[in-house]
């Protein structure tokens, strides 16, 4: 043996004690389609998850995070590039991002976040059994619980107003099942569409007179201008109710809870389980269950209404401005 | 540096946008219109594609159907110019604004998911090639055969009229070319080209968005000029190549972006980098030209 190959010897017995003592890191894989508030929560809350099952990052874990800058092609190549490396797990923030994902994964798992239908973007065919390597968390909203609170601020609301972004996939998700569950209740949901966040205005203008009450979805072209619907329900006194409990600090009367940091915070849970090694087609597809009433007395009046002192009694959150 | 699934995925998205490249060749280069209508007609493509696929119809078929769709879109814009006399650049900004409420209707909903459907890529997979080569082979078949018919188009009668129109409209319209329709039928071919990528990257997505549009045009644009500097196209064929050569440097220059972090580039860097790279395309070159000026001058 010359020295040489000693040497050589000598450090792969080096390397591979190292390897014994210490683990790799597990890798996860993060895209998202774009840069936003709500999609940056859930990134942070897989996060913040995993660190608190025990996941340091640099040590148990390592994340590689692209955006796609709202680029359905850079996304097609995000996904191949993680599917090139061969992550532990691909985590697909947003419909078109987990599409690519989906396209391009074949027997890498994917854990798909913030996507309101996953049976509709033909992620899974089912929610209970999802089978082959895809699993996630959808962020449809629990509307009955949303449109129960609604109807107990204003029982006498016939007519609920929407605005939504005909062009976006998850909101108008969400107004097909709105528009279901209020005609369940012999209600009429009263849609007004806005493509840009400079249309929401105009769009809010005309459900004055068609609309006894507004309730906006986590839409996140209307969700950008909501104040453009709040001055709107506080001149025509339409009491103005959202999805997402930031907006009520906007000046909207109330929320029931849905925030994305929750949404990442389950999504977490999830990739932990994949990590541990549970097979993702074992893994029910699930929604978000940490819900919490925030509510805006002070904006209630401006739109000419009163909170009933049991409403603020129940909430979690009173916003006082 | 760079896996091989991300070099492949680099090639098969560049093939899809060297189809773009060679529309924006036909609208820019030969016929000086500059269309930005592509940012409509790419998502209209993938649109009319993705609702005759989920209708059950052939993928092939709908691929066709979608072209046609694309070209019609591209002679609305080159009829308001033509006919109504409206700017070229603000005819095609009308028609693309109005394409984004069409593609909403022809899909009836923003996003049509194509990932269980058969798609015009499904038969190849039986090939017992890897899963990641197939999309690259079929598209570059595809890219390839455009790239021989449109060059044979150029050589044509019909070609070389439309070449004249580009160059010198007075001088054409003298010879009894009828320019306006050559307008037309270039821009219809144009955006047909367009809708053809759109239909063929909705189907290796596995859906069709109706915001696959943004950024097309810049996209397109970059993949040309690209090209053109590492070709110099001194006559047609090399100029078709260009176009596919560029908008494969451009994806290949996108996946290395993404795997720069070594550098500190990040992803949201990439349209400044895009920028950049297309200032620097065309720059480049006139720059060459001024130092063999500068050079020869301090000679004499």
């Amino acid at each position: 043996m010359t020295s040489s190959t000693l040497k050589i010897a000598f450090s792969a017995f080096l390397f591979l004690l190292a390897c014994a003592v210490q683990a790799d890191p597990k890798v996860v894989a993060v895209t998202q389609i774009v840069e936003h508030p709500a999609l940056d929560a859930v990134y942070q809350g897989v996060k913040d998850q995993l660190k608190e099952e025990g996941y340091e990052e640099g040590s148990d874990v390592t994340y590689m995070h692209e955006s796609a800058q709202a680029n359905t092609a850079t996304a097609s190549q995000i996904a191949r590039k993680f599917v090139g490396e061969q992550p532990d797990v691909i985590v697909a923030i947003a419909t078109p991002s987990a599409q690519t994902v989906a396209a391009a994964a074949r027997n890498i798992p994917v854990v798909f976040s913030a996507v309101t239908d996953p049976v509709g973007a033909r992620l899974v065919s089912n929610m209970e059994k999802p089978g082959k390597n895809i699993t996630g968390i959808t962020d449809m909203l629990p509307l009955d619980e949303h449109l129960d609170m609604v109807l107990r601020v204003t029982p006498d609301a016939k007519r609920i107003g929407t605005v939504y972004n005909p062009g976006e996939a998850n909101a108008v998700a969400l107004v097909n099942q709105l528009e279901e569950r209020l005609q369940a209740r012999g209600l009429t949901l009263v849609k007004a569409a806005a493509t840009k966040t400079s249309e929401v205005l105009g769009a809010a203008r005309s459900l004055v007179g068609k609309a006894d009450a507004i309730y906006l979805t986590t839409d996140n072209t209307v969700i950008s201008a909501a104040e453009a619907v709040i001055s709107v329900g506080e001149r025509a006194d339409i009491p103005v109710f959202a999805a997402d409990t930031a907006t009520v600090s906007r000046g909207a009367v109330a929320a029931i809870g849905f925030d994305y940091y929750d949404v990442g915070r389950q999504t977490g849970k999830v990739v932990s389980r994949i990590l541990s090694g549970e097979n993702p087609g074992e893994i029910p597809i699930t929604g978000v269950e940490a819900l919490s009433l925030h509510v805006n007395p002070a904006a209630a009046e401006r739109m000419g209404i009163q909170l009933s002192p049991a409403i603020i009694e129940e909430a979690e959150e009173v916003v006082e401005n | 540096m760079l896996s091989e699934i991300a070099l492949y995925g680099a090639f098969e998205t560049g093939l899809i946008y060297g189809l773009v490249a060679f529309g924006i060749y036909l609208s820019f280069r030969v016929l000086h219109f500059p269309d930005l209508t592509v940012d409509g007609s790419f998502p209209l493509g993938a649109a009319v594609a993705a609702v005759l696929i989920i209708g059950g119809y052939n993928p092939w078929l709908a691929t066709g159907v979608a072209i046609l769709a694309g070209m019609a879109a591209g002679a609305v814009t080159a009829i308001l110019n033509v006919r109504l006399n409206i700017l070229n650049l603000l005819a095609s900004i009308l028609t693309m604004i109005a394409l984004y409420s069409v593609n909403l209707r022809i899909m009836d909903k923003p996003n049509i998911a194509l990932l269980t459907e058969d798609t015009v890529l499904t038969p190849w997979y039986d090939l017992g090639l890897e899963f990641h080569e197939v999309p690259v082979l079929l598209f570059f078949i595809v890219a390839m055969v455009v790239l021989f018919l449109l060059w044979r188009f150029m050589q044509s009668e019909t070609g070389l009229a439309m070449r004249a129109t580009g160059a010198n409209p007075r001088m054409a319209r003298a010879q009894g070319i009828a320019t306006g329709w050559m307008i037309i039928l270039g821009i219809a071919l144009s955006n047909g080209l367009v809708a053809l990528a759109g239909a063929l990257f909705a189907q290796s997505q596995g859906a069709a968005d109706v915001t696959m549009g943004v950024g097309v045009i810049v996209v397109g644009l970059a993949s040309l000029i690209g090209g053109e500097a590492v070709m110099a196209p001194r006559n047609v064929l090399r100029a078709l190549l260009a176009c596919v050569i560029g908008a494969i440097l451009y994806r290949i220059a996108i996946a290395l972006a993404l795997n720069a972090d070594f550098i500190g580039l990040k992803t949201q860097d990439l349209n400044l980098i895009t920028a950049v790279l297309v200032t620097l395309a065309i720059v480049l070159p006139n720059a060459r030209h001024s130092i063999k000026n500068f050079l020869s001058r301090s000679r004499a």
